[in-house]
């Protein structure tokens, strides 16, 4: 896997916050759509898709460095912010890769405008309650123990957090959680709306889960099927949640290999 | 001086050794290991100690709320309110308090108050509280909103109470299309309200700011001068002089025949306190946003055990020593107590008598000692002191209802 890359960061005035964005590589624009935990600085995987995509990663507001509007109250708000900063980079056409919880922004997005998207990528999206059993509610665990539930190889968390993260990152897991619970506290990290919505959207979609995902019960799949039914579907065996950190090779050969053919 | 009992009520008779098993004995500890037949019988033994407490001359009975522990029964502090309302005749009913952000209805609390207010002829005091972490957790309430649904419904109750209807109340949590509950309150401009607390400073400056007495929760000696030091600094800010009739204080007292004998019993209340912190899971107790953001370092420490909790109690040894448990004989309490609160000068105290264990025998024993030997030497050193209740002192309800603001000086603004 490629060497950390070389982000170019900047901050932008985006509905009366400043967002922070990184770019990097070369490439048709991809919008990364990061996860409830936000996001490591670097990844493996983030440098290996910067070698094929143009790579756009903001943070959410209200995660990580991203300034909080404390007017925000849902998820499909901060699909709304999103699209105001596509508009804003003058690519609107951007395909979406969305992690998880950045799985149910980027469909929300794609609902907005069905057209706009050049290909939907969703791995183990939250935001449609599955059909048994529910999203892993990270109110009733602590923040490493949820942090560790997104991994089916604990090595593979370890290698990225440490055997005991900081203090630092709990700090920002907790400003994460913070942000989670003021838009999407009840219903908990999902939508009773967003499966009604989908059905126009054009852009090719490749929904990715791991097979052992203990945040995302697997069976939400189904209901993800269902809303779009024309939905490529792949399953990672060996691998968690956290599709992008533990499988990095698997999800960028998927990623490269959708985004090629679409 | 304004004197209350107050018992947490505490559901006992749960196998104590499960909740160490399970690591926990709130939220979560399952409600299999409640007994209902036990229930149904503290309840009612709670029930003879208030209507002893009346009876030996407390003046007012001090009412709370917790959910899904032991550690507490009353899941509602409105119905022990109603029960007292009826079944006593001169106690003021103090709840400290109702937890408002748990409500849905605002508009509903006000009613329940109101009436218990009509039923018990005025004597209701109505404090309210954020509730605690796991709380919201019990009832699905949001904890990122916990302050602002607070104020929110604080706002819309009392302006139910004095504002008369039907009137409209849209806020970011509250959506009222009609307000115009029947039931109103017997006291004008309406019920006092008391604001108990433990560490939050914006609780404190809260309080101060609408001139409600601050009631500290078991604090050490330290921290409840902090604190007045926080509200007298505030009052004065927004045109009033605080003094002991702002300032409550809840303290752990217990008292027997003997020293001994009151020692062993007080060691009950560690009890409560290990139910209530140290067996409490810390990302329950302070879930994401309920807590102000600069003890979010100290919170995600002490959720994965690098940092001893906020809330930490020292041994029951010392909380003997440093008068946080106070038990003994009466004359050792009378001592005790006299010396606090010289140190801390409260206009109200509220006595924590009976936890745990405790049998009903040597609870009511304690009501009885406290009553006959301990309230009136209390009553005499509050005399000495001029520790005034806000009942005794006159004080305004509220800062919206005070007519004597001192002028505040154009620079401050």
């Amino acid at each position: 896997m490629a060497d950390a890359i070389a982000w170019q960061e900047s901050l932008l005035p985006i509905a009366g916050v400043q967002l922070r964005l990184r770019r990097a590589g070369k490439g048709p624009p991809l919008l990364v759509l990061h996860r409830d935990t936000g996001t490591l600085e670097q990844l493996p995987a983030y440098a290996e898709l910067a070698r094929h995509f143009e790579l756009l990663l903001p943070e959410h507001p209200g995660y990580g460095q991203s300034e909080r509007p404390t007017w925000m109250r849902s998820v499909r708000d901060l699909a709304a912010v999103h699209r105001w900063l596509l508009a804003e980079l003058g690519l609107p056409k951007a395909a979406l890769l969305g992690l998880g919880f950045g799985g149910w922004v980027a469909a929300e997005m794609a609902s907005m405008a069905p057209l706009d998207p050049a290909q939907l990528i969703l791995a183990g999206p939250m935001g449609i309650k599955p059909p048994e059993g529910a999203i892993l509610d990270q109110a009733l665990v602590s923040h490493i123990d949820y942090a560790r539930a997104g991994f089916h190889d604990q090595a593979a968390f370890e290698a990225l957090y440490g055997a005991d993260p900081s203090t630092d990152q709990l700090v920002e897991w907790d400003i994460c959680r913070e942000m989670n619970y003021r838009i999407a506290w009840k219903p908990y990290m999902h939508s009773l709306t967003l499966a009604h919505l989908l059905g126009g959207v054009r852009a090719p979609t490749l929904l990715l889960w791991g097979a052992e995902d203990r945040v995302v019960p697997p069976a939400a799949a189904a209901g993800w099927q269902r809303a779009m039914p024309r939905a490529q579907r792949e399953t990672i065996p060996g691998c968690g949640h956290c599709i992008e950190m533990e499988k990095p090779a698997e999800l960028v050969r998927l990623v490269t290999t959708f985004a090629q053919r679409g | 001086m304004h004197i209350m009992y107050f018992t947490e009520q505490p559901m006992s008779a749960y196998p104590a050794e499960e909740g160490l098993k399970f690591g926990a004995t709130a939220l979560m500890f399952p409600n299999t290991h409640f007994d209902p037949v036990a229930g149904s019988r503290l309840y009612n033994e709670f029930i003879e100690q208030y209507k002893l407490a009346e009876a030996v001359g407390f003046d007012g009975i001090m009412l709370n709320e917790h959910h899904n522990a032991p550690f507490c029964m009353q899941a509602k502090a409105n119905i022990f309110a109603s029960i007292l309302a009826a079944i006593t005749e001169r106690v003021k009913i103090v709840i400290l308090g109702n937890p408002l952000p748990l409500s849905e209805n605002p508009v509903r609390i006000a009613e329940e108050l109101a009436m218990i207010d009509m039923i018990s002829k005025g004597r209701l005091v109505s404090g309210f509280v954020r509730g605690g972490g796991q709380e919201q957790l019990a009832t699905g309430v949001n904890p990122a909103y916990n302050r602002e649904r607070f104020e929110e419904a604080h706002d819309l109750i009392t302006r139910t109470w004095t504002q008369p209807g039907p009137f409209r109340f849209e806020g970011n949590h509250y959506h009222n299309r009609v307000v115009n509950p029947w039931a109103v309150p017997l006291q004008k401009p309406h019920p006092r309200i008391w604001i108990p607390g433990v560490i939050s400073r914006e609780t404190v400056i809260w309080a101060a700011r609408h001139r409600y007495p601050y009631i500290a929760l078991n604090t050490t000696v330290e921290q409840t001068n902090r604190i007045w030091e926080l509200y007298d600094r505030t009052a004065e800010e927004v045109g009033f002089t605080s003094g002991p009739e702002y300032h409550g204080y809840l303290k752990q007292v217990h008292v027997a025949e003997t020293d001994e004998k009151a020692i062993e019993n007080a060691r009950q209340f560690t009890w409560m306190q290990g139910e209530f912190t140290g067996l409490a899971h810390p990302v329950w107790s302070t879930p994401s946003g309920y807590s102000s953001p600069d003890q979010r370092r100290g919170f995600v420490e002490f959720s994965t055990g690098r940092g001893s909790s906020p809330r930490r109690r020292p041994s029951f040894e010392e909380q003997i020593r440093d008068n946080m448990i106070i038990a003994g004989k009466p004359e050792t309490v009378i001592a005790k107590l006299r010396q606090v609160m010289e140190q801390t000068r409260p206009g109200i105290m509220s006595l924590w008598a009976n936890d745990g264990f405790m049998s009903q025998q040597d609870s009511l024993t304690c009501i009885r000692l406290l009553g006959q030997e301990v309230l009136p030497a209390m009553r005499e050193a509050a005399k000495a002191l001029d520790l005034k209740s806000p009942f005794e002192a006159e004080t305004p309800v509220s800062l919206a209802f005070s007519q004597d603001l001192k002028p505040r000086p154009a620079a401050a603004e």
